[in-house]
Order: C-alpha cells, then sequence, then structure tokens
C-alpha cells in the first residue's frame, strides 16, 4: 500500500495488527458470489436459507477469509510478504440489509484485528507470526486464524 | 441411523489425487475480487503503481485461493469421497476452514496447474455425533512449474 512500511524492529509481541472495520452487506454478498463464483444461494436468498437451518442468510466464510488477507496483507505493506495463512469458520455472521441502493442498514460492523505473537530470524529472513480474526458487533471471534509474515528488516535497509 | 464413521471405502481414499485443474489469474478478476471485499490496495487496480512496484505486475490477493480460483479438483474430490459419506450416514458438509502457504509471489497473468489430493480424513467426536475431518490439499504449480502455493482446505461432514 502507499502507507507507510512497517519494519521487523517496529514490532514486539503483543503489537497491535491495525485493524479494519468491515460491514457485510446483503450488495456485499452479491458481489462477492459474483467475483469469487460461490453462487450458493445459502448466501442471499432467504427462502432457501430458511431450509437450511441457519436462521437465515449468512456471510460466506471464505468472504471473511478475504477480509483477514486484507487485514494482514495491508499491515505486511508492500514491502512485507504474507507466507501463511490460516483462518477457521467457527461461527455464523449475519449480513444487514440494504437501506438504499448504496448504503446498507444500521447494524452490526465487523472489526479484524490481529496481534504479534513471534518473531524471529530464520535464514536471513526477519520472520513475525500474528493470530488474527474476525470479530462481530458483540465481540465473539467467529473467525479466528494465524498468519506468518516476512517483514523488511531497517538493518537490511540499504 | 446408520453407524458413521470411517469406514474401509473411506480411509482407501487417502492419498486420492485428482486430475490437474488450469488457471488464469486475471487482471480483471483480481480487480473485482479487491473491490468486492473493500481491499483498496492499489497493487489489486492500478497497473502502473504495480508495474512501479517490487511486483512489477498486479499480483494476486491472499484469499483469492479457494474462491475465485478454485482448488484442483476439489469438487471431483468431493465427488469421489461423497458416496461412501452418504452411506455412513454423513451427508451434512461444513467449510472448516483454510491453510494457505505461499512460495512465490503470483502475478496476474500467471496461470496456475493445481493438482488436488485427499491429504487426511480423521473422526472426532462432536456434541452431535461422530464427525468426518477431511483435509483436501491442493498444490499450485506456475507456468514456469515452479511451486507457488499449497492450500489445504477442511470439510467437516457429520
Amino acid at each position: 500500500m502507499a502507507e507507510k512500511q512497517i519494519y521487523y524492529e517496529d514490532v514486539e509481541v503483543g503489537s497491535e495488527v491495525t485493524p479494519i472495520a468491515k460491514v457485510a452487506s446483503t450488495l456485499m454478498l452479491v458481489k462477492w458470489a459474483g467475483a469469487s463464483g460461490d453462487f450458493n444461494p445459502l448466501h442471499f436468498d432467504d427462502n432457501f436459507a430458511a431450509t437450511q437451518g441457519t436462521g437465515g442468510i449468512i456471510v460466506h466464510g471464505a468472504l471473511k477469509r478475504s477480509w483477514l488477507g486484507h487485514l494482514i496483507s495491508a499491515w505486511a505493506g508492500d514491502e512485507g510478504y504474507v507466507k501463511k495463512f490460516s483462518c477457521q469458520y467457527r461461527g455464523m455472521d449475519y449480513p444487514r440489509r440494504m437501506a438504499s441502493m448504496m448504503d446498507p442498514a444500521e447494524g452490526e460492523t465487523w472489526w479484524c484485528k490481529g496481534a504479534v505473537t513471534n518473531k524471529y530470524v530464520e535464514d536471513d529472513q526477519h520472520v513475525v507470526e500474528c493470530e488474527i480474526w474476525v470479530e462481530n458487533g458483540q465481540g465473539e471471534k467467529t473467525t479466528p486464524g494465524s498468519a506468518t509474515v516476512i517483514l523488511p528488516s531497517k538493518k537490511a535497509k540499504k | 441411523m446408520t453407524e458413521a464413521g470411517i469406514s474401509d471405502e473411506i480411509k482407501a481414499m487417502i492419498g486420492t489425487m485428482t486430475e490437474p485443474s488450469i488457471m488464469e489469474v486475471e487482471r480483471g478478476a483480481i480487480r473485482r475480487f479487491a473491490d468486492a471485499i473493500g481491499d483498496p490496495n492499489p497493487l489489486y487496480k492500478d497497473i502502473e503503481y504495480a508495474k512501479n512496484s517490487r511486483y512489477g505486475e498486479m499480483v494476486c490477493p491472499i484469499g483469492f485461493f479457494g474462491w475465485p480460483i478454485k482448488g484442483g479438483g476439489l469438487e471431483q474430490m468431493m465427488g469421489m469421497i461423497m458416496p461412501a459419506m452418504i452411506k455412513a450416514g454423513l451427508f451434512r458438509i461444513l467449510d472448516g476452514g483454510v491453510d494457505y502457504e505461499f512460495f512465490i509471489p503470483i502475478h496476474a497473468g500467471d496461470t496456475l496447474t493445481s493438482y488436488g489430493k485427499v491429504a487426511d480424513i480423521r473422526e472426532r467426536e462432536g456434541k452431535s455425533g461422530k464427525m468426518l475431518f477431511i483435509t483436501m490439499e491442493q498444490t499450485y504449480l506456475n507456468q514456469n512449474g515452479d511451486k507457488a502455493a499449497v492450500a489445504r482446505a477442511t470439510i467437516i461432514a457429520r
């Protein structure tokens, strides 16, 4: 990103991964269906969803995964590199309905967050491990995960 | 109710490989993906910016794997494994999560060949009875034959 690059020396265990807010709306779910090719009607059709025992249409797990991809790649910056990434789909999330053509109704906001859990140098690479997660409006971590990022080092910078 | 669990028929599927599938990483698909998830990173949108970056081209977002870049033969694998699972009374399928490892950057214009494998099948006792955790592993090679990424998807059957 065109933002300030983070370096290995800037982070310690416990450092926060810069959080990002997301609003899942029915519009976003439809855009995601089109962009991803996942056309399971569980994510856009109320009548179908009512037969699936989910309590309504739900946010795609893969969309939440991609939010976390946004979180960690934005934090790592153009000079950082995400080496490993994982997440688990633990809880269901329900999108906001649309109040107008463009704007979702008032309601829940999701936060993508993370924290550094380990840092070390291995084979001249400056490695930072993070736990990451998507948190719903009730503060529940519906999509926990982890990431391993190679950050640039100020020492290696010429 | 049928006795649920790993039958020899299911166990024998560990190690099964699928036919390779070939996918192009398209600039337009990357743009639509970034737009759908609300990621403003210019590496996914702006060709001039990307050309001047260390990557020299638009790059593939992390969450791109799974959807829209599908796992090599994931559907084929599920097709092979489903009849045995249904016979075992395990017909409710959940997406449990993903685990990625990246080896080299993947650029717009790359052609990926993906090989799928049933990496593991484990049985666990859940609240509502037995569950199977099926790990599908996909290995992606780029057009030069270099290993670009490995994705492991966990499918839960109950």
